[in-house]
This record gives C-alpha cells, structure tokens and sequence, in this order.
C-alpha cells in the first residue's frame, strides 16, 4: 500500500494514524505540498482531480479522501471490526454522520490554520467561526456522551474511525488561533485519543499532553 | 517618514526578509505583513524588485508593473531573500558566506506563519535543551539531555551574539546522516531577527551545515518564519532536504505558540535559568543594549 503524503497535512496523519493502531505497514510518497503545490500538478491530478491529499494506492485501488480512505482500510484490515462497525446499523449510521461533521472540521479549523500557517487566503474570521460552531457541538455531544459512560463519539465501548477523522484539527486548532479552552470534553477526549494503543503523533501533535 | 502604527525606531532601522526569491511569481503583485504595516512587492522578468506600502492601486495579484511604483521603499536582494526596510535602513546586512559557496546546496524550506514575537522564536531555535523532548529520535534522545558547557560572546566587531563549543548527541542530526552523533553547533545571531546554526556537515567533516532562521514580524506577536538550509549534500533531492526541516519546525510550533508571555522579557530576573540559558541571557542583554521594544518586554527602568 502507498500513501502519498505530507508531514503537516492533518488529512494525511488521519491515514498514518489509522495505519498505525492498525498495525499494517505502508510505504509514502512524499508530495512537495508547500510550497511546491505538487498536489496541483498533472501527475498527481491524474490521481485525484479534486488536487487533494490524501491518496492512497492498494492492490490496484487509488482512492482519496480522507474518510473514504478510513473506511476502506477499516473495512479491509481491521480484524476485529470494531473501528467500523459494519453488522450494526445504528453505530454505522453513526460513523458515517461524524465522518462527515470531520469534513466539516477540515473546512473551517483546518482552514484557519491554512491562513496563518501557510498564508491561504481565504476568510479566517469565518473559518474560525465556523470551527468554535462545530466544536461546541462536539463537546456538548462529548460531555452527554460522558455522563452515559461512553468514551467515544459514536456509541459503544470502541473507538471507531469517527474519533480518527475527528482528532487531528481538533488537536491540531490552536495554530490556526482556536483554543480548546471552552471545551473541557473535547480536551478530555483527545488525552484519551492519545491512550490508544499503536498512537502516533505528528509535527505538532505530541504523543502525550506534554506541551499543552 | 512614513506614517506607521509601529514607532520603534530600534526595529523599524532593520532590514527585514519578505519573502525567499525563488517563491516569487514574477509580474504579479505580492502582499504581506511587516511591523504592523501591509506590504506590497513585485519582480519583474528583469529581476527588477520593489516593495511599497500597500495601496489600492496596486492590489495583490494585479499585474506588476516597476515603473508604476511612486513610492518605493529601500530593498535589498541578499542571501537568497528580498529584504526591505520602513526605516533607515543599516549600509549593510549581515555576511552569510557559506550561501555564495558554489558547491553549496541552498534550500529554502518553507516560510511558515508562527503566534508568537520574533525573539521567542529566536530563542528556542538557540536552545539545544529542546532537542530530546521536541524533536525526539531525530535532533535528540533520552538519556542524551545534557547540555554541555559552551562558550557564548557578543563580538565587538560584528556586532552579534555567538556561541561556539556547543555540542549534542543526535540520532539523525541531518538528512544525510547515518547513525547517531555527536555533534558541534556554533550559533550566530547577527540580526535581531536572524540566526543561523551551523553544524558539521555528515558528508564532509571539515565542513558546516548551515539553517538559518530569518524573522519577519508581522505584528509583535506574529511572524513569519523564513526557515533554510544551506549544506553540503549531494546526495539528498532538494524536496527530501526541505521535508525534513518542515518536520523538525512543524515540531517547534506548538511550542512557540504556547509560550507564555508571547514577546520576550528582557529582564534577566524575569524568567527561571532553565528557560533563560547562558545564549539566552547574553541575547536578551544584547537587545536591551539596542533599546528594543517591539515584540519585547523591555526591562523596567
Ligand atoms: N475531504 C478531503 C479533504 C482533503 C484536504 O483538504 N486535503 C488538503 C491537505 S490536508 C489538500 O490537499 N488541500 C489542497 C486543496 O484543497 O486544494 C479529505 O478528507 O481527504
Ligand atoms: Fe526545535
């Protein structure tokens, strides 16, 4: 399997990570996002039109998107079927509604972070707007999820992919000037994040809570 | 002089980096940040430069066109930068003369946005004490957290603060190394914005690596971090060389950004020893002598 990847892309560390509480090895190729804008060029096109990462190759298969990528790998490698609960409809109806609400993340915290990181232009005040919207529901989902015992964002005692697509620009926000501060759920569901077995961290994201 | 939110005369009689040559598009008009002020800049297939305080006749992305700037501010093509000045500007910039080697692989690895005062980032990019916890399995490694005695003067005749005799193990202390080392550092801060390291090169002992850490502060509290290198490798592709610098400064951000207070106390009493190292000591003073204000807080009289 081939991932073509770039270190600082949250999209890309979704796929290293999964890979990595997965245990299964891949290769990457390294895209020369920034400020080589690779991603745009012909060949990778070729791959993905959209002019996006994550990419992957397997057995013959390219797909992108994160969270198609996520599924698929789930669906493929993880042996147990816990992370994507596919003989269970009311969990996986669940996974597929936050796999969405990450796109969402991607969209505006990851946004923002585009804008101050690597000068994006685009509308920060927005993006940051829009990411506060979508943290606040995050955490309020989290501390009712909590009060019921439950430890991930979608229901049952296992984390499902849901919680990979989520974690990288949550944890990932404050370079983009969004502070966690407000959502104490939020920042207790990261550490857990953090306590699965085979974690990775990334640039900017550190295996414990060390720095924060 | 120009009308400007920022009246530090200290910073504003600086040269400041706005952007690496190779990353401008040619003919179209260029827009940023400096000292609180928006910033324009072009080149055109002449290689001619300008920079200018920005209006709205020439917006970001319109054609560039040298002739049409009425108003153009001092620039300077040095070091691979274009660099500008909203002040006096000093006769001179600061030698760098590994970069004019001609064997030298000159790789600028990015310029990235950082929430935080030019002489914080200044700071961590001195501080070897880092290493283990930061950059851990690459610059440094537990148990390899010693910081051994070294030697840190500002030189009358240069004017910058250099330490030399510096020394840490590294398990990968470049793209090219092959197993863990010790490794000699000398640093140079020859700007109030600039430092440069230079270690030994993994290919050729005799000679340095060097990256550099050029600062533009956007604001007192924001900056854009021009990062580099300049080394002796013939084996690794320019992309390798720049991805691996990402990885290390992708590391120090969050970092940077939780430093607390963002601009840098210039008291010597104001901060534990730990964080305040003999590099850092010595270039706090070296700023305070300058008089600066910007992007610090300066020692109270
Ligand atoms: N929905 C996509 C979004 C991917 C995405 O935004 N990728 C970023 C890198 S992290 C990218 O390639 N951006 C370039 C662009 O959108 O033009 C996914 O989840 O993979
Ligand atoms: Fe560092």
């Amino acid at each position: 399997m081939k991932l073509y990847d770039y270190e600082l892309s949250g999209n890309c560390y979704k796929i290293r990570l999964f890979l990595s509480i997965l245990n299964k090895s891949f290769e990457t190729q390294t895209v020369d996002f920034y400020p080589g804008q690779e991603h745009k060029s012909p060949p990778m096109l070729a791959l993905n039109p959209l002019g996006q990462l994550p990419i992957i190759e397997d057995e013959g298969k390219v797909l992108r998107d994160a969270q198609a990528i996520l599924t698929y790998l789930a669906a493929k490698y993880d042996e147990t079927g816990e992370w994507y609960p596919l003989q269970d409809p009311d969990r996986l109806g669940e996974v597929a509604q936050w796999l969405a609400f990450a796109d969402g993340i991607t969209g505006t915290a990851s946004a923002a972070r585009l804008h101050d990181g690597l000068f994006y232009d685009l509308d920060v005040e927005a993006a940051r707007a829009g990411a506060h919207r979508l943290f606040r529901i995050l955490d309020e989902h989290l501390w009712f999820a909590e009060q019921a015992g439950q430890s991930w964002i979608c229901s049952g005692n296992h984390p499902t992919i849901a919680d990979i697509a989520c974690f990288p620009y949550v944890i990932l926000s404050e370079e983009g000037g969004i502070s966690r501060q407000d959502y104490p759920a939020i920042r207790r569901w990261c550490d857990r994040v953090k306590r699965i077995k085979g974690f990775i961290g990334m640039s900017g994201v550190f295996p414990t809570s060390a720095a924060a | 002089m120009l009308d400007l939110n920022c009246k530090d005369s200290v910073i504003l009689n600086q040269w400041h980096p706005l952007s690496s040559l190779e990353e401008i598009n040619k003919g179209v008009v260029h827009k940023t940040r400096l000292l609180d002020a928006s910033i324009s800049y072009g080149i055109d297939d002449e290689g001619t430069l300008s920079t200018w305080l920005s209006n709205d006749h020439l917006k970001a992305g319109q054609p560039y066109n040298a002739a049409a700037i009425t108003d153009p501010l001092p620039v300077k093509h040095a070091h691979g930068y274009l660099w500008t000045c909203l002040g006096e500007p000093p006769e001179t910039l600061f030698s760098f003369s590994e970069f004019y080697e001609s064997d030298r692989r000159n790789v600028p690895t990015g310029v990235f946005g950082v929430h935080v005062s030019a002489g914080r980032a200044v700071e961590n990019f001195l501080d070897m004490g880092h290493f283990p916890f930061v950059h851990t399995g690459i610059l440094g490694e537990e148990p390899h957290t010693e910081v051994k005695e070294y030697d840190v003067e500002v030189s009358e005749t240069r004017d910058e603060v250099v330490a030399t005799q510096c020394q840490f193990y590294q398990p990968q202390a470049a793209l090219a190394s092959k197993e863990g080392a010790m490794v000699d550092y000398i640093y140079r801060v020859p700007h109030v914005n600039c430092a440069l390291l230079y270690k030994s090169s993994p290919t050729d002992e005799s000679r340095n690596d060097v990256i550099y850490l050029f600062l533009q502060p956007m604001g007192q509290e924001q900056i854009r971090a021009h990062t580099g290198m300049c080394v002796v490798d013939d084996m690794n592709s320019h992309e390798d060389i720049r991805y691996f610098q990402q990885t290390i400064f992708g590391q120090d951000k969050p970092i940077l950004e939780n430093q607390y207070p963002k601009r840098l106390p210039l008291d010597p009493r104001a901060e534990t020893p730990i964080r305040a190292d003999k590099t850092a000591i010595a270039f706090r003073r070296w700023l305070s002598r300058k008089g600066l204000t910007y992007g610090v807080i300066p020692v109270e009289a």
